[in-house]
């Protein structure tokens, strides 16, 4: 939904328009047929929107979906050339992806349609949207009110002041940005040098930001601003604070700041005793504030899918033992718990049929057989018993790696470049080998048992081969969980997919403009998210050349996407310092996780979908409960952006890889166990966190100048760690 | 990365004269003042915005180095065509020029002949991308090859032995100490230290591998091949991984030099203090952990009265020097406000120098620790004083034999020589010394000028000789206390090839016999005898040297039922601080 906010805004921006985007956005909810007056109205709206920005093609692409006849019909109806047109016609012939299209349509009208509307109706221009600060006092005022809002502050009860200090970053910056806006330049240079100081340490990203800004017309097309304006910014304060604030500014009849309270901040008031210092640190530092507390009352079904009944050939001896009913789950076998639960349905589980996933082919399900047995060759991980963890260097990459991914079965490694390309390598003795070329291929007698060693090629055999397409630097990687399949998302705004039977490139998606910072795939294969610059996660099915969803929200990059072992949720990590767990059923946000105090750069869940690993550029690992939406956890040790974390296949370890040349391995279940989450934290999300990173800390390995960009643990427990040296 | 100096000072914007010039250099002339004060704003926004664009790409690109390819990225987001031809390795320089009042920075831009660019040969092509595996850890421990940095770096040490206390973390702990050292100790014990918080009483115990480079090296540095010697020197040098066997190393120095002193095997002694400058060169060792036992040792080697059973024909002078070098680089390296290394060895030193009764060798050793250390001294004028005020203290006393006072001639003329550079001006003297302090320029300007013109009658003759001639002979002044009984020469063999080195090298060589083993019998069994007396008859000069071994006080020449050793510098801050004294005029002797 604020997604066509989102694109209104950047339509007003010096960027060309992005049709993409409006199609996507806004016809998707509207395309549901809807007979209600309201909802007829709402498409009004939408389409007189659409026509003001002459999106021609959308609105009749609306009109035809909608079933309106209002205006004669300039298309055809054969031109479906507007992405809800392409989208619908797919989903007459696929099945799963048509039923996925339309169970979005019917689950999500009601909550989607009113945005639209609104999107349509007070169109957030940016005259518009900074229209409001014209409203305005006597700028010399502003540094004494600010200060007299200081000193108030300052006076009060230890308990409270901590709780109301968090009103100095966002009052600084509005009144900031109102002076500014007002051609105020020197008073508001002065403000800002005079309170800088003030402001907590993890801002200072943003103060920079807002230092550059000293004219009106410098505040067009500013992104930071843009968010600043249409986002409150939220804060969490008791009841008790609130009402001291509040009296003291009718008091003081101090309208100006009374003012920017109501219009810009957003204050999420709780009933109790207030935070303390600590508790209000670990979970500020966002762009917008801290998450409201309705944003993760959504519950969330983070528990694992069945795994499919597989016969598993008894004829190994060993395989006796691992009975029928002992079947690992495919990203995390949980040993102890398995052998009776594994056969009934975990409460948090969401419905095997939640959303569709692709069947198993064959070929899937000998490969589950190898995992079956790899796993029960898999040593068990603790304090006690670290992994082993083997390096791969990458030499003469002349600081040109950018991005690295293994596959599951830690057979095949991928390496994304600066100069464009992808290589891949295998890293078993068994090379690379394309297949043959079609006339070759119809030579080969389909019959034969080994048809399968016979298309391929013995010619082409190496070690490495690379995939030449991409027209920038390659940000991300990821193998499909079949191995047939990689992904690769670069600077120049497509995501493309190859083929690693032929090593050549299939599809290009295009609909990210701008850099696609990370792209990944469903562990079942099938979906894949990616994220970028142009700050709107998308998910995609590999046979759709248009996203299938949109998570739009965040309010900056988004640096990282990882996908829930169930499949039926997003996590992407951003630039703006927040995590959102999205929904890939309805596409709704369904978790905000503030903490951060730098762009997040890694994300992991754990293998039984509890709990989620971030780790951002202030060079600490925190850790996530999914289900409570709360902060269970920090880790703190490295001195640099973290851009790997891994937990273990059994989640006992979690092992994170930095910028500081550093692979550090964790307890990860003692990290969890530290933390009780009784009934009052869960409701009010006031946790106090452990300072214990030492403790859990229990392994440190230092490579020889090589950052660690990305770990994989083997199925058999063995960390892999990849990285280029850097020779400097 | 410029950014990062604007977040200091939140306004800076270019200055108009830059738009000016950049104006002017697009053909705009008569830029209005307004304009350009509006567009450097303008221009200065739009920079930092794609700075920080800039910074996004290089995050991503998993560097900590901003490219110009990040800034044409940055540029590319926000429509704006990249700026071609930057792709420069080198770095290029701003040339600077002015004139008319004003001042330009600029790149030189050099016109190239593409014909020369054409038949330049091809540049050689870069390696391509390779991959390598190796171990990081195995089983939770780093094992030590060459892929993998040393167990703990420099800095590590030194934070363990300078700030124990931070070291003794837990954390920390695991991070470095206890990976490295306590590889036999099992986690579980580990996890026990952990909650006990305690410093683990770690047991040094090395891998067999470790056992055999140990015996290796020792054998080959203190063995008779001189170039497997060479080797083991340069491997105790350079190689990254011997943290865990510095302890080891400096036992097996300090236990040498123990034994080797008591044998007068100036060899092995040599060769000892030889492995002992290569630990110090080696860059990834941090040895002030273990100084307590190789200092001794060193300064066991610098002040020993006997190093050697021919002490004028055997050139245990250069040993002296060389361990006296030692001792100030290690001075240099280690000394600091806690440990007090360096006041604390000149304190030693330079009491032992003042005592009247100290060997002669013993002061030799003295006076060469100071001529290395005194150039890095100037600042801190007491301890100049000190060893200033050392010679002429002891002169008064030492008027007597005429040889005593031509060797301390020369010595002060060593160190005074080091300090001050020639021609011997008295003046000179005078304004040099200035410098050294206001306090020695008010106190000792008078005593200075005497010591100096003593020390330039001196330095007239023998200007830079800093190592005195082995056939000198002194002969103890009948004031000073020999109580002890003369000894009959304690040498039983001398060997006949003994040639002196009139050069000083710079690494001491052996002399030639190495093998020669000699037998001390010079000692009392009386160690608690106040004074011991060993006389040494000299080859080549008639009259017996009587030299004396104090007993206690600054250096604790202890008397071991076999031999002195210097047993340690740790007693030495209760000893009666060396007051700078004022030395009357009238007091001084006349040279």
């Amino acid at each position: 939904m604020a997604a066509v906010q989102d694109g209104g805004s950047e339509l007003e921006g010096e960027k060309e328009p992005k049709p993409e985007l409006m199609n996507d956005g806004s016809t998707a909810p509207a395309a549901a047929p809807s007979s209600r007056p309201e909802d007829q109205q709402t498409l009004l709206a939408v389409l007189q929107f659409l026509k003001r920005n002459k999106l021609i093609e959308s609105v009749d692409a609306l009109r035809r979906e909608a079933g309106l006849a209002d205006e004669p019909e300039e298309a055809p109806g054969s031109e479906a050339a507007g992405g809800a047109g392409g989208a619908a016609a797919g989903s007459g012939e696929l099945g799963d992806a048509g039923a996925l299209l339309s169970r979005v349509s019917g689950g999500s009208q009601s909550a989607a349609a009113p945005a639209p509307a609104k999107g349509g109706d007070d169109q957030p221009d940016v005259s518009v949207v900074l229209s409001a600060y014209s409203q305005q006092g006597d700028p010399s005022l502003y540094q004494v009110y600010y200060s007299g809002l200081k000193k108030f502050i300052e006076s009060v009860l230890d308990c409270h002041r901590a709780e109301l200090s968090q009103l100095f970053y966002p009052l600084f910056v509005h009144m900031y940005l109102e002076l500014v806006y007002n051609n105020h330049e020197s008073e508001a240079k002065s403000f800002f040098e005079k309170f800088n100081g003030d402001q907590e340490c993890y801002y200072q990203d943003d103060l920079r930001v807002l230092s550059g800004l000293t004219k009106k017309e410098h505040m067009k097309g500013n992104e930071t601003l843009l968010d600043f304006r249409t986002s409150r910014f939220v804060l969490r304060i008791s009841r008790d604070s609130y009402q001291l604030l509040k009296r003291h500014l009718q008091e003081r009849q101090n309208n100006q700041i009374w003012n920017i309270i109501q219009e810009h901040l957003y204050i999420d008031i709780f009933d109790g005793m207030p935070r303390s210092k600590s508790q209000i640190d670990s979970m500020s530092g966002s762009l917008a504030g801290e998450a409201k507390r309705e944003d993760n009352k959504t519950k969330v079904y983070y528990g694992l899918l069945k795994e499919p009944e597989i016969e598993v050939p008894l004829d190994d001896e060993d395989e006796e033992a691992e009975n029928e009913e002992g079947k690992p789950k495919k990203k995390k076998p949980k040993k102890d718990s398995m052998g009776s639960k594994s056969k009934k349905q975990d409460p948090n589980a969401p419905q095997q049929n939640r959303i569709p996933l692709p069947e198993l082919k064959d070929s899937d399900k000998l490969d589950k057989i190898m995992y079956m047995k790899e796993a029960t060759k898999r040593i068990r991980l603790g304090p006690e018993s670290l992994p082993s963890i083997c390096f791969y260097t990458f030499l003469n990459a002349y600081q040109g790696l950018t991005a690295v991914d293994f596959t599951d079965d830690s057979s095949l490694l991928a390496g994304g470049f600066a100069d464009s390309t992808v290589r891949v390598w295998s890293v078993t003795p068994k090379k690379l080998r394309k297949v043959k070329s079609a006339a070759d291929l119809g030579m080969i007698d389909k019959e034969s048992d080994d048809v399968l060693e016979r298309i391929m090629d013995e010619k082409t055999a190496s070690e490495c081969k690379i995939l030449y397409g991409h027209s920038g630097p390659v940000y991300g990687v990821s193998f499909s969980p079949d191995r047939n399949y990689l992904l690769s998302s670069s600077e120049d705004g497509t995501i493309r997919l190859w083929s690693l039977q032929t090593f050549t490139c299939l599809v290009a998606y295009k609909g990210h403009n701008y850099p696609v910072w990370d792209t990944q795939f469903s562990p079942y294969g099938y979906y894949f998210v990616s994220g970028g610059h142009d700050r709107v996660a998308r998910l995609w099915a590999t046979d759709h050349y248009q996203p299938l969803r949109m998570f739009a929200g965040h309010l900056a990059d988004i640096t990282c996407t990882r996908f829930h072992p169930n499949s039926n949720y997003v996590a992407t990590g951003s630039a703006d310092r927040t995590i959102r767990l999205w929904d890939v059923l309805n596409g709704h946000c369904v978790r905000v996780l503030t903490g951060h105090k730098g762009p997040i750069h890694t994300l992991a869940f754990s293998p039984n979908g509890k709990y989620l690993a971030s780790g951002s550029t202030d060079g600490r690992v925190l850790l996530w409960d999914i289900g409570h939406g709360l902060m269970i956890g920090e880790l703190k040790g490295h001195t640099d952006t973290i851009y790997a974390l891994r937990f273990s296949r059994d989640g006992e370890i979690l092992a994170s890889g930095s910028m500081d040349n550093t692979v550090r391995l964790w307890d990860a279940i003692r990290a969890f166990d530290d933390v009780e989450t009784d009934d009052f934290t869960a409701a009010t999300g006031h946790v106090h966190l452990p300072d214990n990173s030492q403790e859990l800390l229990l392994g440190t390995y230092l490579s020889k100048s090589t950052p660690v960009i990305h770990l994989h643990f083997t199925r058999r427990n063995l960390l892999l760690s990849a990285g280029a040296y850097n020779s400097q | 990365m410029a950014e990062e100096r604007r977040q200091k000072q939140c306004s800076v914007v270019l200055p108009s004269e830059s738009m000016k010039a950049m104006a002017e250099s697009m053909g705009v002339g008569q830029l209005q003042e307004d304009s350009c004060v509006a567009l450097s704003e303008e221009v200065s926004y739009r920079i930092k915005e794609i700075a920080q664009d800039a910074l996004k790409f290089m995050h991503h690109g998993k560097r900590r180095k901003l490219t110009t390819s990040d800034i044409d990225y940055a540029l590319k987001l926000k429509n704006v065509e990249p700026l071609y031809g930057f792709q420069s390795q080198d770095f290029i320089p701003f040339r600077f020029a002015s004139g008319g009042g004003r001042e330009l920075h600029f790149y030189e831009e050099k016109e190239v002949d593409l014909s020369d660019i054409i038949s330049t040969p091809l540049p050689r092509v870069p390696l391509d991308v390779s991959l390598k595996a190796h171990w990081l850890s195995i089983d939770g421990v780093q094992p030590s090859i060459p892929e993998n940095p040393p167990p703990a770096t420099k800095e590590q040490q030194k934070a363990e032995s300078t700030e124990p206390l931070k070291a003794v973390k837990p954390g920390q702990e695991e991070d470095g100490s206890i990976q490295g050292k306590g590889q036999s100790g099992t986690s579980a014990e580990v996890k026990g230290k952990e909650k006990l918080r305690m410093k683990p009483r770690s047991t040094h115990e090395l891998s067999v591998e470790q056992q055999l480079y140990y015996k290796e090296i020792t054998e080959a540095c203190v063995g008779s091949c001189e170039a497997k010697r060479a080797e083991a020197l340069q491997s105790i040098a350079t190689d990254p991984g011997l943290y865990q066997m510095l302890p080891r190393f400096s036992t097996f120095i300090s236990e040498g030099v123990r034994v080797n002193v008591v044998q007068n095997n100036l060899a092995l002694l040599i060769y000892l203090m030889r492995m002992m400058k290569a630990l110090m060169d080696n860059p990834t060792l941090y040895l002030e952990k273990y100084l307590h036992e190789l200092l001794p040792a060193v300064v066991t080697c610098i002040v020993s009265k006997q190093l050697c059973l021919r002490p004028d024909v055997d050139n245990h002078w250069a040993l002296r020097d060389f361990a006296a070098r030692l001792m100030a680089q290690s001075c240099k390296t280690f000394s600091t406000t806690t440990n007090n290394i360096q006041s604390r060895i000149t304190k030693t030193f330079t009491k032992s120098w003042l005592d009247d009764k100290t060997q002669w060798t013993t002061r030799y050793g003295c006076i060469v620790i100071k001529t290395l250390i005194i150039p890095r001294l100037t600042v801190e004028g007491v301890r100049i004083k000190a060893v200033m005020e050392g010679p002429v203290v002891s002169n008064i006393d030492k008027i007597g034999p005429v040889g005593s006072l031509l060797m301390w001639g020369k010595h002060c003329a060593s160190v005074i020589a080091k300090i001050r550079p020639a021609p011997d001006v008295v003046d000179q003297y005078r304004t040099d010394y200035g410098y050294l302090g206001p306090m020695l320029c008010s106190h000792v300007v008078k005593a200075r000028t005497q010591a100096a013109l003593q020390a330039q009658t001196v330095n007239r003759t023998t200007l830079t000789i800093t190592q005195p001639r082995p056939s000198l002979s002194v002969s103890q002044s009948g004031g000073v206390g020999s109580s002890g009984g003369s000894r009959t020469p304690s040498i039983i063999k001398v060997p006949s090839s003994f040639t002196l080195m009139s050069t000083r090298p710079a690494t001491p060589t052996q002399p030639s016999p190495p093998a020669t083993k000699y037998i001390v019998m010079a000692t009392s069994a009386g160690a608690a005898s106040t004074q011991q007396v060993i006389t040494l008859s000299s080859s080549q000069s008639s009259s017996p040297v009587t030299s004396t071994v104090t007993r206690g006080g600054a250096v604790r020449l202890v008397t071991t039922p076999c031999t002195d050793t210097y047993v340690g510098v740790a007693p030495l801050h209760h000893l009666p601080h060396w007051s700078t004294k004022v030395v009357p005029r009238q007091h001084l002797p006349s040279p």
